[in-house]
């Protein structure tokens, strides 16, 4: 069983097209969407939920009022600025705590909050495993892991060949999470100069964490002199380009109708189909 | 004025949002708080005068002193540190350094040492002060770095611009808490919409003020029915054109032409009349 996580450094490159696509293009796998903070890929592959879970997320403190003396004992050891006013501010709170620890008069409880739920789902091309993050709710990198090991568990159960992974953007706690254990990293960047400085920085993650990566140019036309840029970077840093998709039109009306661009045709579908089977050869080397 | 430039989904134009804003006024302060793929600097080209380390603090054990009892272990809620009969494992990068550990510990066995998790740059640009951290690639926490930053915030500027990281996780929160207005950059599509209406429940439940500006507009409406219904103001509309794609993939302000100069005024003007209510 391999994983494949698609991953981007800077956000909205294409990396949910691109797998939703992938979903429609490979055979035998689970999905899973670990962008947990803003997931989209529901909305093109459509899941019909079958399981719900609550996530709980981390614990926050809670001041009871009527034995705080108001000391500010906590709010000095607070690292984290969560309490001022002898109020905790659960937004900021990190739940390590301190608060209760210092506190003499036993007057901070911790409540373990709920922070999100997680689903198994089945949509028309297999089994997904996807969350969602109640507003502002912390330790997003934790519900990544869960929502992979239930990716896992699924595709152990059936057999599946591949997890097909819809990674968050950025290269903090929640895309560690996601390069955590997988097997391929597809960035997908485009040609801008912030797509080539972000797309550096994720390629650092990813060697940090022994992911292999793959690179893929997404809309290279807007500035082909940049995609040039892009791929004689990746020859010099041995990194195997697996594709460029054009800007295509349809791409944006399929995206405004929630349709996957692979049923739609043209140009940017079929340089789409290429990519999978650069990145399907890929993985059979792995296997 | 505070204002904080954000969105759920990421690539929907927060930077070119903030950018452009910025070049416009004469008294502003630039805060890139997207310390995980920071790129403002691309466009308002600051010159860096200044550098800052920034570190978290985590423990460091004293094996001689340590007794192995574990209570330090027992305390830490992010199961960063593991007693054994052979030491004490930390693993750093689940440390949020809260320093729970050396209050607990008996034998006084644990000091703390500093762990370096990125950078702050400071500068001037044409128009202003300009701020941005930079995560090390394989640091899991983005918080700390902003947090810093935003306390090197300076009240007295006519504007302060803060440019958020996308999502609406910690460090989402951490950027825009504490702001007097939230721009939120979204564009029509199904995706646009639902990551729009996440954002909206988040600053809501924060007390922010917002406004949208809907970037790659067309004919599709589904973002102004979202805006009316739930009360909000739609400050701005940046058309679908393949032309800006070209200037921002370029690095470019969008301001050094007149017709959108002309644009990113009345949203200025906009943001600042809040200012006086």
């Amino acid at each position: 069983m391999e994983e494949l996580c698609v991953i981007s450094g800077k956000g909205g490159t294409g990396k949910t097209i691109i797998t939703a696509s992938f979903a429609t293009l490979s055979e035998n796998k689970v999905i899973a969407d670990c962008d947990v903070d803003a997931p989209d890929l529901h909305i093109l592959l459509k899941p019909e939920i079958r399981s719900i879970e609550e996530y709980r997320g981390g614990k926050v403190a809670r001041i009871i009022e009527e034995r705080c003396v108001k000391c500010g004992k906590c709010a000095e050891h607070c690292r984290f600025n969560a309490i001022s006013n002898f109020r905790v501010n659960t937004f900021l709170c990190e739940g390590c705590s301190v608060c209760q620890l210092v506190c003499e008069r036993d007057a901070i409880e911790m409540r373990e909050e709920l922070g999100g739920y997680i689903y198994l789902s089945k949509t028309p091309y297999g089994w997904m495993s996807h969350a969602s993050l109640l507003p502002g709710e912390e330790n997003s990198g934790k519900l990544v892991h869960e929502v992979k090991k239930r990716a896992r568990e699924l595709a152990k159960k059936n057999r599946s060949k591949i997890i097909l992974i819809d990674g968050p953007p950025g290269i903090g706690c929640p895309v560690i999470a996601t390069l955590s254990g997988a097997n391929i990293a597809l960035i997908v960047t485009e040609p801008t100069l912030s797509g080539i400085h972000d797309l550096k920085r994720v390629l650092s993650v990813a060697h940090y964490f022994n992911v292999l990566p793959l690179v893929c140019v997404n809309k290279y036309d807007l500035n082909e002199e940049m995609t040039e840029k892009i791929l004689s970077f990746c020859t010099r840093e041995n990194i195997e380009v697996v594709g460029t998709i054009p800007f295509d039109e349809k791409v944006v009306e399929a995206m405004e109708n929630g349709r996957i661009i692979i049923s739609e045709g043209g140009e940017a579908s079929s340089a789409i189909r290429e990519v999978w089977k650069r990145v399907h050869e890929v993985l059979q080397r792995l296997h | 004025m505070i204002i904080s430039v954000t969105s759920g989904k990421g690539g929907t134009g927060k930077t070119i949002v903030a950018t452009n804003l910025a070049y416009l006024s004469k008294d502003v302060q630039f805060v890139d708080c997207d310390v995980e793929e920071p790129n403002a600097h691309i466009f308002l080209k600051p010159s860096i005068t200044f550098s800052q380390e920034v570190s978290l603090q985590i423990p460091e054990i004293d094996e001689k002193k340590c007794s192995f009892c574990g209570e330090c272990a027992l305390f830490c809620n992010l199961n960063a540190l593991a007693v054994t009969k052979k030491g004490v494992i930390l693993f750093p990068q689940l440390c949020k350094g809260c320093g729970g550990c050396i209050l607990v510990c008996p034998e006084k066995a644990i000091r703390e040492k500093e762990r370096l998790l990125g950078v702050i740059e400071g500068g001037r640009f044409q128009s202003g002060e300009f701020l941005h951290g930079r995560l090390i690639p394989r640091e899991p926490f983005a918080s700390p770095i902003i947090r810093k930053l935003k306390k090197m915030i300076d009240g007295r500027k006519e504007l302060v611009i803060l440019d958020s990281p996308p999502g609406m996780a910690c460090p989402m929160i951490s950027t825009v808490i504490g702001s007097d207005l939230s721009l939120l950059i979204t564009e029509p599509t199904p995706s646009g919409l639902f990551d729009l209406s996440l954002t909206v429940s988040v600053l809501r439940t924060l007390d922010i003020p917002m406004g949208v500006v809907i970037n790659k507009a067309n004919k599709n409406n589904i973002i102004e029915k979202f805006c009316e219904k739930e009360n909000i103001p739609v400050f701005m509309k940046i058309p679908f054109d393949r032309k800006v794609a070209e200037v921002y993939s370029k690095g470019h302000l969008l301001v050094r032409d007149e017709k959108w100069r002309k644009k990113f005024e009345e949203l200025f003007e906009r943001v600042l009349s809040l200012d006086e209510i």
